[in-house]
């Protein structure tokens, strides 16, 4: 069982190494959008610091969906999707080592570029430790979640569009959650709450987002 | 160990086929018959599990087979349109995979073996993005060699292949229902199984 699972999360890493150029967009468009933000403003360190945090995280949600659409595409379409379903091991473990694997494809450069965006706003020492923190708990909640919405419209044309009008609600917890955190210790509220509520929401996508994906995986594939 | 009862497949409101069944025993090859639309894919799909029949149930060895996925997914092999296999990686890598998601262990000879039996020996490093597509077919059948599989189901296992790779085809076919495993088959073309007598199923006449 968790062979296979390390099996998907090999394979797809590899795939990913090699066509480096798809991979590296979405870091790029992180980092352009983020930095868009001080120069559309203005250097006013005051409001830069109060915007940082919510800037950061939203430019994360988007980049995690423009690389969420070929998630299961690719694979569709060259018919080892059909071939991995057919596998004698559960459709959930696939549907969670692909999650798995978005993750550390798209989710962990974003936990390295994020401090060095971070300082664009202003933001203290103490407030970057807990964004990256933030993001680490919250990066996988949207590599999770996103693949139910890639499951879903996996095969519709113009799928693109509809995954970010599906999934960008079920990612506002999240973005509530992650950029309070960061706001919290710079207003001096502390943010262990918000990280806590951060973990928890964590633990439920990881319970059943990977199960729902694999339901919704058979539906389009039938 | 397959049969299959009272199937129906529906697909956009419009009813494919009905009453449709078949039993397959060990030894035996089945061919799949109908012109185009028929419901040919759609059937074989409904087999392998990946679609569900409107009506009707597939068993193998006597369990439906969507109660026996573990043991279904050991036993079953299938090469669809698509032939499963990445371009980003070689033939090699492709096998491997392959086999390591199945939870099979497959060393590098045996990989090699089948490579060179379907006439890749020459394009093992080579990424499958500029094999033909002829080549890329024999790259998924080295893949149903090395799987190991009692049951194959074939949709179309001819698209693209040069005369010498049908006769290939055919002897695979041949050996393996010789050693006692099961094979369903759609082509349009004719497939010569000598010294066999496989069954034909025609879908939605």
């Amino acid at each position: 069982m968790l062979k296979f699972l390390f099996t998907v999360i090999r394979r797809d890493v590899l795939l990913a190494a090699r066509r480096r150029g798809d991979w590296l967009t979405a870091q790029f468009f992180f980092v352009m959008v983020v930095s868009l933000f001080p120069l559309g403003i203005g250097p006013e360190p005051g409001m830069l610091r109060t915007i940082g945090p919510g800037v950061v995280w939203v430019a994360a949600l988007l980049a995690s969906l423009l690389s969420m659409e070929r998630l299961f595409a690719d694979d569709y379409r060259d018919g080892t999707l059909e071939q991995m379903l057919l596998s004698p091991y559960p459709n959930s473990l696939l549907t969670l080592g692909k999650a798995i694997a978005h993750w550390i494809i798209n989710g962990i450069p974003l936990l390295l570029i994020a401090p060095v965006l971070g300082i664009q706003f202003n933001l203290p020492a103490e407030a970057l430790w807990i964004l990256v923190l933030s993001l680490a708990i919250g990066t996988p909640i949207l590599s999770l979640l996103g693949s139910i919405g890639a499951a879903l419209t996996l095969g519709l044309r113009g799928g693109g569009a509809l995954i970010t009008l599906l999934i960008l609600p079920l990612y506002v917890p999240a973005l509530i959650f992650g950029a309070g955190a960061v706001e919290g210790v710079l207003s001096g509220t502390g943010s262990e709450a918000h990280l806590s509520l951060l973990g928890a929401f964590l633990m439920m996508s990881l319970l059943l987002a990977p199960w729902v994906s694999a339901m919704a995986l058979k539906v389009s594939v039938e | 160990m397959l049969t299959a009862i009272e199937l129906a497949c529906e697909r956009g409101e419009r009813l494919l086929f009905k009453n449709l069944g078949f039993e397959l025993g060990h030894g035996e090859a089945l061919l799949v018959r109908g012109g185009n639309g028929r419901g040919k894919t759609s059937l074989l799909r409904i087999l392998c599990g990946l679609s569900v029949p409107a009506t009707g149930v597939v068993r193998w060895r006597g369990e439906p087979i969507n109660k026996t996925h573990e043991q279904y997914g050991r036993e079953m092999a299938y090469i669809g349109h698509a032939n499963g296999i990445k371009d980003d990686l070689t033939p090699m890598e492709n096998l491997r995979i392959a086999a390591a998601l199945d939870g099979r262990v497959l060393d590098d000879a045996t990989a090699m073996a089948a490579l060179e039996q379907v006439g890749l020996s020459r394009c093992v490093d080579l990424p499958a993005r500029v094999l033909s597509f002829g080549q890329r077919r024999r790259v998924a059948l080295a893949g149903l060699m090395t799987a190991g599989a009692l049951l194959w189901i074939l949709d179309e296992p001819l698209t693209g292949l040069d005369v010498e790779g049908v006769a290939m085809v055919e002897q695979m076919v041949r050996d393996h229902i010789v050693a006692g495993g099961l094979a369903i088959i759609t082509t349009h073309q004719p497939l010569a199984l000598d010294g066999l007598t496989p069954k034909i199923l025609s879908v939605g006449d």
